[in-house]
């Protein structure tokens, strides 16, 4: 599963873009895997996640054709 | 109601207010976002807007959705800029207009707040320092 990286979330993975390991099935367990694999997420305000350029709740399925991208606090503006 | 969005490298305030105009229209209500020299008493060189332009563009619209929904807003037009951006220069442009003046000012200041709230938008400040945050 291949995700987006943007602003602060970009810093802290060092990359712009990754490959995720199989077996993650919703948007909650890819939060639990960014936490495990790159504790600095812990110290944002919020960690949202857009699948197919939508705010996805952690419920939410993903599978490997979704469009996905890891949304660190937003500063526009 | 008519809508202009647009994420791009150089934004003007006149295209905004161009959009925006309307025989129809007494009232044009604008904000401008501008880059500041400074971050809580420290100097800033320059600014680095990024976007996830797509579904920026799509939150935007989203916003402007709301925006038809809550008041008789006649043209609305949104702007952003991305990359390097020096002190003066236009960082967001929020245009409205409507009959009268008095919604052309909550639905301008809706929008610009729930822009920076919900736009996957981020900017980078460069201090004069060196640091970069």
């Amino acid at each position: 599963m291949n995700v987006m990286l943007f602003g602060v979330a970009k810093d802290i993975a060092g990359v712009a873009r990754m490959q995720l390991p199989e077996g993650i099935a919703t948007v909650g367990a890819l939060k639990a895997w960014l936490l495990a694999a790159y504790p600095a997420f812990e110290q944002l305000n919020s960690l949202m996640i857009a699948v197919n350029k939508a705010y996805a709740a952690d419920t939410q399925a993903v599978t490997t054709t979704d469009e996905i991208a890891i949304i660190p606090p937003v500063s526009g503006g | 109601m008519d809508v202009l969005l647009k994420i791009e490298t150089d934004i003007t305030i006149q295209e905004a207010l161009d959009f925006i105009h309307s025989p129809a229209c007494g009232g044009e209500v604008v904000f401008t976002g501008k880059v500041r020299n400074d971050t809580k008493g420290r100097s800033v060189d320059k600014l680095y807007y990024e976007a996830y332009k797509d579904m920026a563009l799509l939150e935007m619209q989203k916003i402007a959705d709301d925006v038809a929904r809550q008041w008789d807003i006649k043209k609305i037009a949104m702007l952003h800029a991305v990359g390097d951006k020096l002190p003066g220069e236009v960082a967001v442009v929020v245009a409205v207009s409507s009959v009268h003046r008095g919604i052309a000012f909550d639905a301008c200041e809706y929008a610009i707040d729930t822009l920076k709230a919900t736009v996957p938008i981020w900017k980078k400040e460069f201090f004069s320092d060196g640091e970069v945050k």
